[in-house]
């Protein structure tokens, strides 16, 4: 039998999302925080220069990481390895694509390169992984090409209260479609301002097809139950571990929290003794202009 | 055994919701297993793809790992797919440190063999033992394991048969175990789920 070889095929790329599911995929920005969360059983690491809150701190334009720093985290770990590139920087996505990065995140966390299109995901062997808050933002990447959803929540605050209400909308935003009558969905599509064909399918099968997890300002167990329980199918932690007093025991808890989302009793044991939590800023304190949840379009 | 087994699918971590469905249309009762108390009352059990040392670790600390080689030395049939196949596996090449396996399953097998995810691929391969064999099966390898060497008792059911991953073992079998490198659960073709089914029957 001829075995023709397929790469990058929608299957591979959604498929590799949905290995991931029920994990946590850590954000590092070194060597040795990758073995951290990779000891700890993240499911894959992001690696990156500065973690979200440095850059809220730090300010400036935040772009890819070194590829050199890139490389060295491939090196190190066995489990997954994701980078990120900025919204519509193709050409940055082209190098990750190029050094072996497993996953893509065309972030809102770096600063914009286009301020109307995305990536063209569907030229790329690699995966992509894209924020949303709302569904018709989910359906307009997934139609760009992008193999996998993360709700958008703060990035760097520390503060769940985004993450919580991006995740709420898309989930009742899918079961609104699905209870609708067929005529109805075409306005929908019209509302959502995301293709028909997609916003039928989601009407027809009440669920994204793609895998969608949560991020922006998980930094403790409870956050991650909790996201969980509200239908995320995996966690996303930038800052919440490598900016708290103790980041190997933290990273632990939280993998088994997002495991046993369902059993209160291992995560309040899990939650115990993790020393100071990242100390976070209120989302209401930032300045509406300052917020990445409005990055991306 | 009863006509309808029960299987259950081990849900610490990866794609548990796709064996679960893929069980549930081959002819079998599926669920989730997280913790000892669920392994008890199942005729067997999945170990689904995700990431081996994840599932591994949270194995070890909700205190599975040993019911689960209980399970294996009381003959509990295991179907383990990628990552479960890692898991199955009594020597792994390319472990984390401190990586235990639940082994039971004479081979040798190298993890993330064929690659990054940019060489993650489908390709059409035949496997022996599943209904109508000469129909071709959409093999979906995502950093996928192969396995370098098999000891006696191991049958070789499915191979790479062309291209640059030519006569790389992908699947498996003993008398209670199963395993293979692919996902068939990512694809809407049941019939390794209906061979597994099949074994747990027959035991």
């Amino acid at each position: 039998m001829a075995n023709e070889v397929s790469t990058g095929t929608g299957r591979v790329k959604r498929g590799m999302a949905e290995m991931l599911k029920g994990g946590v995929i850590m954000d590092v920005v070194n060597v040795e925080q990758a073995k951290i969360a990779e000891d700890a059983g993240a499911v894959a690491v992001m690696a990156l220069e500065r973690v979200p809150a440095d850059i809220r701190a730090e300010g400036g334009v935040s772009r890819m990481s070194d590829p050199d720093m890139i490389d060295k985290i491939i090196a190190a770990v066995s489990i997954p390895v994701m980078a990120k590139a900025r919204i519509g920087h193709f050409a940055e996505a082209q190098v990750l694509e190029s050094l072996g990065v497993d996953y893509i995140d065309e972030s809102e966390v770096l600063t914009p390169a286009d301020y109307s299109n995305h990536i063209d995901k569907w030229k790329f062997t690699v995966p992509f992984v894209c924020g949303a808050t709302n569904l018709g933002e989910a359906l307009r990447r997934l139609t760009e090409g992008a193999a996998m959803i993360r709700s958008k929540g703060e990035a760097g605050t520390g503060d769940v209260s985004n993450a919580v209400t991006h995740m709420r909308k898309i989930r009742s935003e899918v079961l609104r479609l699905s209870s609708m009558s067929p005529d109805e969905v075409y306005v929908a599509a019209k509302e959502l301002q995301a293709p028909y064909d997609l916003v039928a399918e989601v009407a027809r099968t009440g669920t994204l097809p793609t895998v969608l997890f949560t991020a922006g300002g998980i930094a403790t167990p409870a956050d991650a139950a909790m996201m969980m329980q509200l239908g995320a199918d995996g966690v996303f932690v930038g800052s919440g571990i490598f900016k708290s007093g103790n980041p190997a025991e933290r990273a632990d808890a939280v993998v088994q929290a997002t495991t046993h989302y369902d059993n209160p009793d291992v995560v309040a044991k899990v939650s115990r003794g993790l020393g100071e939590a990242m100390v976070g800023i209120n989302v209401a304190d930032i300045p509406v202009h300052h917020r990445l949840e409005d990055r991306g379009w | 055994m009863s006509s309808v087994p029960v299987i259950g699918v081990l849900a610490l971590q990866g794609g548990v919701r796709e064996h679960l469905d893929a069980l549930a249309k081959s002819g079998a009762e599926s669920r989730s297993v997280k913790t000892v108390e669920q392994l008890v009352g199942v005729d067997a059990l999945v170990i689904p793809g995700g990431e081996s040392s994840t599932i591994e670790k949270l194995a070890r600390k909700s205190e599975m790992l040993e019911s689960l080689r209980e399970a294996v030395k009381g003959r509990m049939p295991i179907f383990g797919s990628c990552a479960g196949m890692i898991l199955l596996a009594d020597r792994v090449a390319g472990a984390i440190k401190g990586q235990e396996s639940i082994g039971g399953l004479d081979i040798t097998v190298k993890r993330n063999a064929f690659g990054r995810q940019v060489q993650s691929f489908e390709s059409e391969i035949s496997i022996l033992g599943i209904r109508e064999p000469q129909r071709s099966f959409d093999g979906v390898f995502i950093r996928a394991p192969w396995v370098l060497e098999t000891g006696a008792g191991c049958e070789v059911i499915a191979q790479i048969t062309s291209g640059p991953h030519e006569g790389r073992i992908v699947g498996v079998r003993s008398d209670t175990m199963l395993a293979t490198s692919f996902h068939p659960e990512l694809t809407a073709d049941y019939r390794v789920h209906e061979m597994f089914v099949d074994m747990v029957r027959k035991l």
